[in-house]
């Protein structure tokens, strides 16, 4: 079963190989922003990261996930927000083991 | 990663598809095809996937096993499709559902999943296949020809969106050739669409590799979102 601190990780490795904002922390964490105005990745920065991550998910820990599926636009808080939340959406996707 | 380019090209069980392939084959490529049934012929360096373009989780294992296979993606050819001769007075729409389902829906699937693996590397190549039923505003085929123009908006914006990930993407429109398509069509209808060609005869499967040689050079990164009818039509 999914870890969700692995789940993290891998989100935050993919990240860092998708080119940021020039005013971004260097350092990415749990609470890291992915969308707004203090979103760390432009909208194709974003869009890249997705991609990445669902690829890594099925190369690394042989899940295979849509991450931007219809409920996930849908959803009143984008599971996009932040990187914890996008870890959680993941879980959630994958049946993982929550925090 | 491996060294060698990879192609993928849609709808390989006979005609076009199956010409492209071989050619892809001969000029080096490692290529993977599909058809919703097994091919009745093999290829060193193809391989052929039973799957429905259609079918999104059969997209998604087909280019995730190009993935696992060689980690990188450079060409893709939409070339299946499905096409329909009818009045519109007298279409079903179950006909037009199954048109659009492989022509549109299946292009846009292989389209988005070639990108994704193409997006890793910054390099791609994506033809998707029309038809001059288009610019000729063929009666009879107006379902098959409005599933190509979306086709061909489609691929348009698609290439303004992947420009930034090094992916092009383009479009050839074939006039009539002797395919499986070709044969469900009456014989004046073929005869009256070739004499509105300004090139007046049937085209020939090296027309089309020819086009989509020009488009998925290295060299043609400057060409993307643009759109290549044969025999002399355009919009």
């Amino acid at each position: 079963m999914l870890e969700r601190q692995q789940v993290a990780e891998l989100v935050i490795s993919s990240l860092e190989d998708v080119p940021r904002r020039p005013d971004a922390p260097p350092v990415l964490d749990e609470d890291t922003r992915l969308i707004g105005s203090a979103a760390v990745v432009d909208s194709m920065g974003l869009v890249t990261a997705i991609v990445e991550i669902e690829q890594r998910l099925q190369e690394e820990l042989g899940v295979t996930v849509m991450l931007a599926d219809e409920q996930a636009w849908s959803q009143r808080n984008s599971p996009f927000r932040t990187v914890g939340s996008l870890a959680d959406h993941i879980l959630q996707l994958a049946g993982g083991k929550p925090a | 990663m491996t060294d060698r380019r990879v192609a993928l090209v849609t709808g390989t069980r006979t005609g076009i598809g199956r010409f492209l392939a071989e050619r892809f084959v001969q000029q080096g490529y490692s290529v993977h095809g599909c058809s919703r049934s097994a091919a009745a012929w093999s290829l060193e360096g193809y391989v052929h996937h039973e799957a429905d373009v259609s079918d999104e989780e059969a997209v998604r294992a087909m280019v995730g096993e190009i993935r696992r296979q060689h980690g990188r993606l450079d060409v893709a050819v939409n070339n299946a499709g499905v096409a329909s001769m009818n009045h519109v007075l007298l279409t079903p729409g179950a006909t037009v559902d199954r048109v659009l389902a492989t022509n549109l829906r299946g292009t846009f699937l292989v389209c988005r999943e070639a990108a994704k693996l193409m997006q890793r590397h910054r390099y791609g190549r994506i033809v998707n296949v029309s038809t001059v039923a288009v610019p000729a505003r063929l009666a009879g085929e107006a379902i098959y020809a409005a599933s190509k123009s979306a086709v061909t908006t489609f691929t348009q914006v698609m290439a303004r969106e992947v420009v930034e990930l090094g992916i092009t993407c383009n479009v050839v429109g074939p006039g009539p050739i002797e395919t499986d398509l070709l044969r469900g069509v009456p014989e004046g209808k073929v005869r009256d669409l070739v004499d509105r060609l300004v090139v007046k005869r049937l085209g020939r499967f090296e027309d089309v590799a020819n086009v989509v040689d020009f488009f998925v050079r290295p060299e043609s990164d400057y060409i993307t979102g643009q759109v290549i009818y044969l025999g002399g039509l355009h919009d």
